[in-house]
């Protein structure tokens, strides 16, 4: 018997084309909310619609660079023209480098690319989000940091900077927005089955096997451990948890 | 509709008599557990026991003093002999003390909180770690608080006592991660339990200060921490260990 905690909610999921937000897309359609999935490439984005969609499911693809402040804008409106209403939003959408530059040797157009997508993207969904929160009496928010947003690590200098500031602007939202009634949390996973491991393997000898060795479970996690717990935050379940994080890592960051 | 998470479980839950630990105990029964309720206060046990065979769930009360270690011993002998096997805890039985700095705290004091909070749950870890390991794996979820991450004027010894219990939760995940037992802990906030109730009683402007600094504005209901417990114990939480989930309405978010 599965449970539909989402029935006919309209739910943004950003940064849908692979990993933890291609998962937690398909995983919100299974309890019948009304996905709205928005990443930059269409081939991947649209063959996630037509998964969800033969499954039975509700979703539709919006291409959106969340780096660019008018794919944005134009994502919002077509949200707001479509359904008139947005229940909640996962700000997942973000970046890395595989080749993990160390801080001195980090470039500027890599750390524009790395802060502009993760962080700035993120503040800027938020705020078309809350906004339109605020004139329909409430939502719920969770965004995507990492358990790099509380540690660090070689060559992640401008990760782990956006990652910490996703969880700032978790805080402060979540501060600013309680008495509105819309709830601002963050997931905060470790070493997850996704591309942006895939890539960082290839570069980082033995990546896999140093993760692993470094994790109490002795294993990567899939992404629909991480879906499961972007769910429940989005659930009733959740309702007096504002302003915090769940990292979910398999024990690496105890 | 209801999803049935726990059908054929076993489960612990101590404390589980009163507030977090009796909606917590309520919660599992109505997903399937056979849940265990092991506290000190009879009636209230039995009351629980009543609520939840009243709905056609399963539970039981074994009378417990988690400061007696004879007591928790016979505890898990009898878990083990009625059922046979154990798959999740929830060591959430705990005291509080009236606001009094350090300064004024007592050896009675220390000694009361310190057995119940933190020994209670290390002597109740240690005999379930081995009886969920041998079920080939399942969770524990211990109740610290968000005195277990911060401080407050007059809670001293509670304060350590749940610091002390996320240092239990994270070296223990550490240990056991390989035997696919998952540690966790859950930090609540404010809640409207007994143990609230009794301190706002011996000092009722505690309540508007307390009010005052949740962003949320109100106490938690015990049922809003009792969701996440399940959670933690559900296979939506299976790559996580180690970690604790705070339930505060955003208390503790600002220095």
């Amino acid at each position: 018997m599965e449970e539909k905690r989402f029935t006919d909610k309209v739910v943004l999921v950003t940064g849908t084309t692979s990993g933890i937000g291609r998962t937690t897309a398909a995983a919100f359609a299974r309890e019948g909310a009304r996905v709205v999935t928005a990443a930059r490439r269409e081939k991947l984005g649209e063959s996630l619609v037509e998964e969800i969609t033969e499954a039975g499911g509700d979703a539709c693809f919006i291409k959106t660079d969340i780096r660019n402040p008018d794919d944005v804008d134009s994502l919002f409106n077509q949200i707001f023209e479509r359904y008139d209403r947005l229940d909640i939003a996962f700000n997942n959408g973000g970046v890395s480098h595989p080749h993990i530059p160390t801080v001195a040797k980090t470039t500027v157009e890599e750390w524009d690319e790395v802060i502009e997508t993760n962080a700035r993207g993120t503040w800027l969904c938020m705020k078309h989000e809350i906004n339109r929160m605020l004139k329909q009496g409430g939502g719920i928010i969770v965004n995507t940091s990492s358990i790099l947003g509380f540690t660090a690590d070689y060559g992640l200098s401008h990760y782990c900077a956006s990652k910490h500031a996703i969880l700032a602007l978790t805080r402060t939202a979540a501060l600013e927005y309680a008495p509105k009634n819309i709830r601002i949390n963050a997931v905060c996973p470790g070493p997850i089955q996704t591309e942006i491991l895939e890539r960082a393997a290839k570069y980082i000898p033995n990546m896999y096997d140093m993760v692993i060795a470094n994790t109490a479970m002795k294993r990567i996690g899939d992404t629909d451990e991480i879906s499961g717990i972007v769910l429940w935050l989005c659930s009733d379940e959740a309702s007096y948890m504002i302003g915090k994080e769940i990292s979910v890592d398999g024990g690496q960051s105890i | 509709m209801n999803a049935r998470r726990f059908d054929d479980k076993v489960v612990l839950v101590t404390g589980g008599n009163s507030g977090i630990g009796r909606a917590t105990a309520i919660a599992f029964a109505a997903e399937g557990a056979s849940v265990v309720i092991a506290a000190r206060r009879e009636n209230l046990g039995a009351d629980v026991v009543d609520e939840i065979t009243g709905r056609d769930g399963k539970a039981e009360f074994i009378r417990t003093d988690v400061t007696e270690p004879g007591q928790v011993e016979a505890l898990f002998a009898a878990i083990g002999e009625r059922y046979g096997r154990l798959n999740h805890a929830f060591n959430n039985a705990g005291t509080g003390v009236p606001l009094r700095r350090l300064a004024n705290t007592t050896m009675e004091e220390w000694t009361a909180v310190m057995n119940t909070n933190l020994r209670g749950t290390w002597l109740c870890m240690k005999y379930e770690i081995p009886m969920i390991r041998k079920e080939g794996g399942g969770s524990i979820v211990n109740n610290s608080s968000v005195m277990g991450l911060r401080c407050n004027d007059g809670l001293s010894l509670y304060s350590a006592s749940k610091h002390a219990i996320l240092g239990l939760t994270r070296a223990a995940a550490l240990e056991v991660a390989h035997r696919k037992v998952r540690v966790n802990a859950v930090c609540p906030g404010f809640v409207d339990t007994d143990m609230a109730r009794k301190i706002f009683d011996h000092n009722p402007a505690a309540k508007d200060a307390i009010l005052a600094s949740v962003p949320l504005g109100r106490l938690a209901k015990p049922e809003e921490i009792a969701g996440a417990v399940l959670m933690l114990c559900s296979d939506a939480a299976t790559f996580m260990t180690g970690k604790e989930i705070v339930i505060a309405g955003g208390q503790g978010i600002r220095p």
